[in-house]
């Protein structure tokens, strides 16, 4: 009975329990710290729990609906609409039911490390508030099928985090840091607003099915196009849009930076989500495909010489946070620029884009591990300039194994996870185009070379005088890690099971434009 | 052209808050571009929904069935409200620079680059 | 080792079980190795002691390559790239805006003209 009501209705729950808590744990706060510590972690694992059981039963049977106000939950098109869909409505499709899986399980584990690495600081009340309002836009943003309510989840994003980028003043410098976030993400998040604007007046519509039914590729929607794919591609950091992320990413508490790193993919899913739903095969595809794939290689190969020169350990990650992001533009953009042709899109195009996918979730576990493991050394040490570090493999062993998975994944080292989607992006985009595989692999040799120094600087060498009493950090924060380092070892040991289960049925709905339509159009009437 | 008139607003609107932005150099009046910008496309929503002639759409009691949209005008307070709520903590951040750095001229915003 | 592990590439497969026999496979020889060592050293006698050059050793902070020194030459060699992409991030906010502002117009132009 309870079970059944929670998955019927898991795609609102999922929402509206984040919701609830972030303005319930200030309050609890006020009764005792450990409450609200107790009320912040329950709640992250029931809707951890909750979103998990929603992307299961997506996945084994398909796209799910869920109207809101609506007599039954499917019923899109109510009776006296005239045919078409007006509520409200989430469309969890396999795509968007990978993003949840990524977020539920990074979000978990950033619950359970920030429980024990921020208790000492100050204002906890509204940084949990600012946390949960984070997952709560990042869950709307992946799930919604309102093109309306997509751009109130940005919102709700972008301001939880700039929020939150600030939380920790530090002299001012953070501020600056959520100044120039959120200044960019609010042009962005209005650019998207005039494209629904744009939408709205040619379409009559807000529903994303019912806008890409009746999508025609006119001028003006090539102008909302552009707004949208510039927006979206400046929140997810790609060059030369990026200057906000390390900027950004740096200054934040670091449990937060590896939720930031999941808010830039959720971009980066809209950004698919509006290219392959809204438009499809309507706009011109190599077109579009190509600024896909330019905008992935510049910021591969910008992101990745930038980070080599960085001092400060976050920053340095940043850049490479940027880099990854190019893979993952590079393998989509690929899909994308073979789209109307079956043969091309049979022989590589899949694989580019399985690829491309597939980097997202493993980029989200293993950067997300990498920052958790730099806000580790900054618990002990206080400090992220790689300068001043040195010898804390001596005492720190959890973490230095943690970073060791973490930099052999993103350097795409066997058998970590990095390896399985880059070979994949590698091998379909040579067949595509062998110079952007040769930069590929270059810029996966640079990351390697990069993280070798930060290695080297952080762990290795003698135990440093000033750092002789170091101890490892407290086991939740451990445990929160190693989470993530099992999903990573986990998905390289067995990439054709996560290819075949999760990312393969997420390629297909997100290029079959036809069957989001039928899903929702010709589902409920 | 006197029906365009509210897109042509919309768009002197929309060039005057981007030039705002790109051009000053003062964090406030930054941020009061974005708010500029932010009516332009409240502006640009709103009149979207508008018919001529149309009244309010409320069926109760309605003299006749040209009505203007109400969507649009819900995206509207949607929007307007989401825009009070970006102001706020863009002048919350001013308060704090001003007091860290003591100005709030852009010029100082470069602790962090490279 | 059969179809469910191996991963489909395309133009290739990837078995990363497969793999990790062959790394434990050559772990085994390099232990092999390493046990055919000596033995037969005492420790805290010189014999222990780490080399340089007859020299006795600096302090720990001394001998660690802090993380400025590292890719020194790879980074001179890159000078002329460096010095311009590293300019370009000015950190100022206008340069910020004005780059979205620009890609977005750059993106319209492109898209309009090529359709």
């Amino acid at each position: 009975m309870i079970t059944s009501f929670i998955v019927e209705n898991s795609p609102a729950l999922m929402v509206i329990v984040p919701f609830i808590a972030a303005f319930v744990a200030p309050l609890t706060g006020r009764v005792a710290p450990a409450v609200r510590a107790w009320i912040v972690g329950g709640a992250m694992a029931i809707t951890s729990a909750i979103t998990l059981l929603l992307a299961s039963d997506v996945y084994a049977h398909g796209t799910r609906l869920y109207v809101f106000g609506a007599q039954a939950a499917t019923q899109t098109i109510a009776p006296d609409s005239g045919g078409i869909p007006v509520r409200i409505m989430f469309t969890v499709d396999p795509m968007s039911a990978l993003m949840l899986v990524i977020t539920a399980v990074l979000a978990f584990a950033v619950v359970l490390y920030s429980l024990t690495s921020e208790r000492d600081h100050t204002g906890l009340g509204s940084y949990y508030t600012l946390f949960l309002l984070m997952v709560t836009g990042i869950l709307g943003m992946v799930s919604t099928g309102d093109i309306f309510n997509f751009f109130v989840f940005l919102e709700i994003l972008s301001i939880a985090s700039a929020g939150l980028i600030a939380f920790r003043i530090d002299g001012g410098i953070a501020v600056e840091a959520a100044i120039k976030y959120f200044v960019l993400s609010t042009l962005g998040a209005l650019a998207v607003l005039i494209a629904i604007g744009i939408y709205y007046g040619q379409y009559n519509a807000l529903n994303m099915a019912l806008i890409a039914q009746r999508m025609q590729y006119t001028l003006l929607d090539q102008v909302a196009l552009v707004l949208i794919v510039a927006a979206l591609a400046m929140k997810c950091g790609a060059v030369p849009m990026h200057f906000w992320t390390p900027d950004a990413y740096s200054m934040a508490p670091s449990s937060i930076t590896a939720l930031l790193v999941v808010a830039s993919q959720a971009s980066l899913y809209g950004l698919f989500r509006a290219v392959f739903t809204l438009y499809n095969v309507t706009l011109n595809a190599a077109c579009i495909g190509w600024l896909l794939i330019v905008l992935g290689v510049l910021s591969m190969v910008v992101g990745v010489t930038m980070a080599i020169p960085q001092k400060n350990v976050k920053r340095l990650m940043a850049y490479h946070a940027i880099s990854q992001t190019g893979y993952m533009l590079l393998g989509v953009g690929v899909g994308l620029a073979v789209l109307g042709n079956q043969s091309f899109l049979s022989a590589f195009g899949y694989v580019a884009m399985e690829g491309g996918i597939f980097h997202i979730i493993n980029h989200a576990m293993y950067k997300g591990l990498l920052f958790l493991t730099a806000g580790a050394i900054f618990f002990r040490i206080g400090t992220y300039d790689l300068n001043r570090m040195g010898g804390l493999g001596h005492s720190m062993k959890w973490t230095m194994v943690f970073f060791i998975i973490g930099a052999l994944a993103i350097a795409g080292i066997p058998p970590f996870n990095g390896y399985a989607s880059k070979l994949m992006i590698y091998e379909s985009v040579f067949a595509f185009n062998p110079i952007l595989s040769v930069i590929a692999m270059v810029v996966s040799i640079l990351t390697l070379a990069s993280f070798v120094k930060v290695f080297h600087s952080i762990f290795m060498g003698p135990v440093l005088p000033e750092y002789k009493d170091v101890k490892e950090v407290p086991r939740p924060m451990l445990i929160g890690m190693g989470i993530l380092a099992l999903v990573v070892i986990a998905f390289g040991l067995f990439p054709s099971i996560v290819v075949d289960t999760l990312v393969a049925p997420a390629a297909h709905a997100l290029a079959d434009q036809g069957m989001y339509i039928a899903t929702v159009i010709g589902g409920g009437a | 052209m006197l029906a365009n008139l509210p897109y042509i607003v919309v768009v002197v609107l929309f060039l005057i808050g981007l030039a705002t932005i790109v051009l000053k150099r003062n964090l406030i009046k930054i941020f009061l571009g974005i708010v500029i910008l932010e009516s332009a496309v409240n502006l640009f929503i709103v009149s979207l929904g508008y018919r001529e002639g149309g009244i309010a759409p409320i069926y109760t009691n309605a003299p006749g069935t040209l009505m203007v949209l109400p969507t649009p005008q819900a995206l509207t307070l949607t929007s307007i409200v989401i825009g009070v709520a970006t102001s706020a903590l863009l002048l919350s951040f001013a308060i704090v620079i001003w007091k860290k750095y003591g100005s709030i001229e852009i010029g100082f915003l470069r602790r962090l680059k490279e | 080792m059969d179809a469910l592990f191996t991963l489909d590439t395309g133009a290739g497969f990837w078995n990363p079980l497969l793999w990790v026999l062959g790394a434990a496979v050559a772990g085994v020889i390099a232990l092999v190795l390493y046990s055919l060592g000596r033995r037969d050293y005492k420790p805290g006698t010189a014999q222990a002691e780490p080399f340089l050059s007859g020299n006795p050793e600096p302090e720990k902070g001394l001998v660690h390559v802090r993380a400025g020194n590292l890719y020194w030459g790879f980074l001179d060699a890159m000078e002329g790239y460096y010095s311009s992409i590293v300019s370009l991030h000015t950190g100022d906010l206008h340069d910020y805006v004005l780059w979205y502002l620009g890609v977005s117009a750059l993106f319209l132009i492109v898209v309009v003209i090529i359709g």
